[in-house]
Formats: structure tokens, C-alpha cells, sequence
């Protein structure tokens, strides 16, 4: 971690009203849920679809995609990177710097209105709550450190960061089974599944592949960030 | 006629300067151009077919030709694959219907609109190009014409291929002509809409940003944020009571899902619990009335954000 880094970095992620586009996402989970709860449908499947299908499989994932290509990606599309890298700083901790900072904001911005939201829809009943909680914990962070990983590798990281999240994860994931042991997402409920029991929050992997999964992407994705970083071109735009 | 340098040293006062002597103008013989002029209209079809060209990386690096195509395969080749085994199992209709294949594949012609808009507008903007277009004959009505009907026309194109291709299949297999005619233009009538709407509102934001990457992400996100709105909207609440033709009316914030509320409430297509419609005849002029005051809304706002570049 390096502070001056990390305070550059979040100025760049929040500074100058970006920061309120990024309280789109809260504020109208935090919406949704107020309107769904006035209603009286049944509240189990209210909140799975509400934290489960919005906020786990869409907003969560664009969130980790604006964030994790937002601390790195923006630098290197407009030169400003080489400021940085021109400093005496090893290239793998300007990573785990911004990666720090990618996280704390990706969960920041996602974990709060989903522990609210969840309380507002369902109360603290069968741990409901907990296990969306922790499955967004988890797969925030995995997203992050794949997106800022995407954001270092190529140009195109938004278009291929949504290429994963939304066609593969929500689009093939639904028609094919075996696409989803290949899920962030379905790692993240299979960890919250183990913390919250399986009343609470269903998984399609197992916890034993759940795991070793998540840290060889996170921790992988994080090493190959600061492999690339070290030996980065910058090439002009094609 | 090129002429010799005229050293007129003999009506300049130089002898007593002497580095004045140095000054001299050569006329190399540059001429105005007095033939015919291909005018603004010519220009503003050029920008077009290279805006057109551009949406699908034409005569650009191969690089950038790898989205486009990508896509265009994944749209075009589950419809080959439908034909193909709706031949072979020899039915007699295809197993889906045009409109809704398009409603099925929407995404993916959501991340061709998210990433193809900002190569068409944010590009010019962020290397300041679009004053050099408007340093020639076309204006700034023509810049926005241009490329507002080039980005329609490669959607249009992108969602033309597939329907194409499952009409002809179904031609080709003995289905029902006039059934399959009549279903392939309410197909058309649907590609038609779905890309007017949604790419006129990412065209405005593609317009906003001179930053690619941002205008993908800011697109992108608005187009699946509200469509999940939508969808979840419609998923929570009751089917069977009034609260389910109350919450069709959440389609109104996706551009993608009022384009097929419309489409299927118009044609009376679609079927099964999570069928998006417009709810009755009120329904159908509102969510026209949205779909029209978003695209002339957008259309206005392009030209006012061009008003000042």
C-alpha cells in the first residue's frame, strides 16, 4: 500500500461528480427494495430476486467492472500511467494499491445497500441477509481484481469485463450448467451457502471448488496484473 | 503558369539595410481550384458510409474488426443452427418467433451498441477532430445526421442477418410462406425499433464523454441496470392479480424492454408468464409515445451538444 497512490486513485475513481454516478447503484437497489417491501407479495422470493438477480448478478458485476477498470484503466487509456510508473515505486505494489482501493470502494458501494436492503426486504430471519452479504463480500473482490486485471491486459477491458459478467455469467450461465462452475457469482453464493446454510442462499458449485477457485482468480489475476504492469507498451489507439 | 522567383531587389530600399535583401516572396505558382465542387451533400454521405464502415471496423486495424464480427457471429449463428434443426426434424415452423429472437439476443446487440457508439462519436471528440469536420462545407446538422444514421444502420444490419437468415431457412425448409412473410416483417418492424431507440439514447451518451472506455461502461450500464429493473420489477410481482399489468409499466425505463412491450403487444406475439407487453390500448400510444419522444429527444440533444464544440 502506498497512501499517496491510494488517495491519487480515489480522487481519480469519486472526484468530480463520477463518485455520484456510482451512488446510481445503492440508491436504487436501496429504492427497489423500499418499494418491494411496501408489498405483499411473498417475501422469500421478493428478496432472492431483489438481492439475488439485481444486486448479486447485475449490479454487483458492473459495479466490480467500473471500479476494477476505473482505478487503472482510465490511466493507462490516457498516458497519465507513465507519471506513475516513472516513480520509484515496485510496479506490484501500484497493483495491490490500487486493487486495496478498487475493493474498498466496490464494497463499499455494494455490500452497505445490500446488508440494508436485505434487512429492509426479509428482518435478520434465517440468515438471509448474512449469506447475500458475504456472497457479495466475496465476489466483489474477485471482480475487482479480474476487471483491474482485464484493465491492464487490453483496451478493450469494459467490453470484454461485460462480454464475462452478463454473457457468460447471466446469458450462457442459464441455458449451460457447466458454465456456471466458472462463475464468480456462483463462487460467491457457494461461500455465503457455507457461512449462512443453504436455506439462506443456493449455490451450483461446491464450497471445496468455491474456495481454491476464488484464490487462485484473485490472488492469480493480481500477480499477472503486476507482471503486465512491469512490462507495459503503451500502444496508440487502433 | 509557374513563374522564376522575382528578386525585385531593384525597388526595395535594401542597400543601405542590407538584411531586408533576404526577404524575398516566391510565387511557386499555387493555384485556386475553380472545377466542380462535390458539395455538402456528398460530404455528408461520405462521413456516412465511413462512419458505417467504421461501426464494424471497415478499413480499420484488424483489431478493432474483432468485436463487430464477433458479434455478428454470435447474433447470426444460433439462427443458422434453429434452421438447421428445424429442417432436419422437418417441422413445420420454426421453433421461435423472429421478434423474439431478437428480444433473446439482446444483449449481446446491447454490447455492439456500447462499444461500437463511442468509436463513432467519443473518438472525434477526444483527438478534437470534429472541428476539422466543420472547417468544410458540412454542418453541424449534417455531422449528427451522419452519424446518428450510421449507428442506426449497423444495428439495423447487425439484427437484419439473423432474421434473414431464419426467413430463409424457413423458405428454404417448406414452411408457410404467408405466415413466415408476414412474421419476418413484424420482425423487421422490430429491428427497425429496437434500433432506433436504445441506440439514440447510447448515441447522447456516447456524445457526453470524450473518454471511450467511460461512454462503454456509461451505456452499457444504463441499457442492463434498467433492463434488470424491469425484469425484476416484473419477476416480483403477483401474475394473476392487477399488480402484474401495473408493473408491465416498469418497462418504460429500459429502452430494449419497451421496444418489445411494444412490439409484442402490437403483434400480439409472445407467450408464457414472463411476457413483456404493453398493457392494453392506453399501453400501447403511451409506450409509442416514450419510444418516439426518446428518439426526436435524443436527436434534439445531439444537436444542441454540437451547437457548441
Amino acid at each position: 500500500m502506498n497512501p499517496t497512490v491510494a488517495r491519487l486513485t480515489l480522487r481519480g475513481l469519486l472526484g468530480r461528480r463520477r463518485g455520484l454516478l456510482l451512488l446510481v447503484v445503492p440508491a436504487l437497489l436501496l429504492l427497489v427494495s423500499a418499494i418491494a417491501s411496501g408489498s405483499s407479495a411473498d417475501a422469500h422470493g421478493l428478496t432472492v430476486k431483489i438481492l439475488g438477480q439485481l444486486g448479486l448478478g447485475t449490479l454487483v458485476p458492473i459495479l466490480g467492472l467500473v471500479v476494477g477498470t476505473g482505478v487503472i484503466a482510465t490511466e493507462i487509456d490516457d498516458g497519465s500511467i507513465v507519471y506513475l510508473l516513472a516513480k520509484p515505486l515496485p510496479r506490484w505494489r501500484i497493483i495491490t494499491t490500487k486493487l486495496a482501493v478498487a475493493i474498498g470502494v466496490t464494497w463499499l458501494f455494494s455490500v452497505v445497500p445490500t446488508l440494508l436492503s436485505g434487512l429492509l426486504l426479509y428482518g435478520t430471519r434465517d440468515g438471509m441477509v448474512l449469506g447475500y452479504t458475504v456472497a457479495v463480500l466475496v465476489a466483489g473482490a474477485a471482480y475487482s481484481a479480474l476487471f483491474l486485471l482485464l484493465g491492464v491486459v487490453t483496451r478493450h477491458a469494459v467490453v470484454a469485463g461485460l462480454a464475462y459478467a452478463l454473457i457468460w455469467e447471466s446469458m450462457v450461465g442459464n441455458f449451460v450448467e457447466g458454465a456456471r462452475t466458472l462463475s464468480v457469482q456462483q463462487w460467491g453464493r457457494a461461500v455465503a451457502e457455507a457461512v449462512a446454510g443453504d436455506t439462506a442462499i443456493g449455490a451450483d458449485v461446491s464450497f471445496g471448488a468455491a474456495v481454491p477457485l476464488l484464490l487462485v482468480v484473485t490472488v492469480g489475476a493480481t500477480v499477472l496484473a503486476s507482471v503486465k504492469l512491469a512490462g507495459l507498451t503503451l500502444a496508440g489507439e487502433e | 503558369m509557374a513563374q522564376p522567383p522575382d528578386t525585385r531587389s531593384a525597388d526595395t530600399r535594401s542597400a543601405d539595410t542590407g538584411s531586408a535583401d533576404t526577404g524575398v516572396i516566391h510565387d511557386i505558382g499555387y493555384r485556386g481550384y475553380s472545377g466542380p465542387r462535390l458539395g455538402r451533400g456528398y460530404a455528408t454521405r461520405s462521413l456516412f458510409t465511413q462512419s458505417l464502415r467504421a461501426a464494424y471496423g471497415l478499413g480499420r486495424s484488424g483489431k478493432s474488426k474483432v468485436l463487430p464480427m464477433l458479434v455478428l457471429a454470435v447474433v447470426t449463428v444460433p439462427a443458422a443452427i434453429v434452421v438447421a434443426v428445424a429442417i432436419t426434424m422437418k417441422r413445420d415452423q420454426l421453433p421461435v418467433e423472429y421478434a423474439g429472437y431478437l428480444a433473446s439476443v439482446n444483449l449481446v446487440i446491447a454490447v455492439f451498441l456500447a462499444s461500437q457508439a463511442p468509436v463513432l462519436l467519443s473518438r472525434d471528440l477526444r483527438y478534437q477532430t470534429v472541428p476539422l469536420y466543420f472547417s468544410r462545407p458540412i454542418t453541424r446538422t449534417d455531422y449528427v445526421r451522419a452519424k446518428f444514421a450510421a449507428m442506426v444502420c449497423a444495428q439495423l444490419l447487425l439484427m437484419a442477418a439473423p432474421l434473414l437468415v431464419l426467413y430463409l431457412g424457413a423458405l428454404l425448409g417448406g414452411m408457410d410462406f404467408s405466415y413466415n412473410t408476414g412474421h419476418f416483417l413484424y420482425g423487421l418492424v422490430a429491428a427497425v425499433l429496437y434500433a432506433l431507440v436504445p441506440t439514440s439514447v447510447a448515441l447522447v451518451i456516447a456524445a457526453a464523454t470524450p473518454r471511450r472506455g467511460f461512454g462503454v461502461a456509461a451505456i452499457m450500464g444504463y441499457l442492463a441496470v434498467s433492463a434488470a429493473v424491469a425484469a425484476v420489477a416484473v419477476g416480483i410481482s403477483d401474475p394473476g392479480t392487477t399488480g402484474s399489468d401495473a408493473a408491465q409499466w416498469t418497462s418504460l425505463i429500459s429502452p430494449t424492454e419497451l421496444v418489445e412491450s411494444l412490439v409484442n403487444e402490437v403483434f400480439d406475439l409472445g407467450v408464457g408468464l414472463d411476457r413483456r407487453y404493453a398493457p392494453g390500448g392506453l399501453g400501447i400510444a403511451v409506450f409509442a409515445l416514450v419510444a418516439l419522444a426518446l428518439v426526436v429527444g435524443s436527436y434534439r440533444l445531439l444537436l444542441t451538444r454540437y451547437k457548441k464544440v
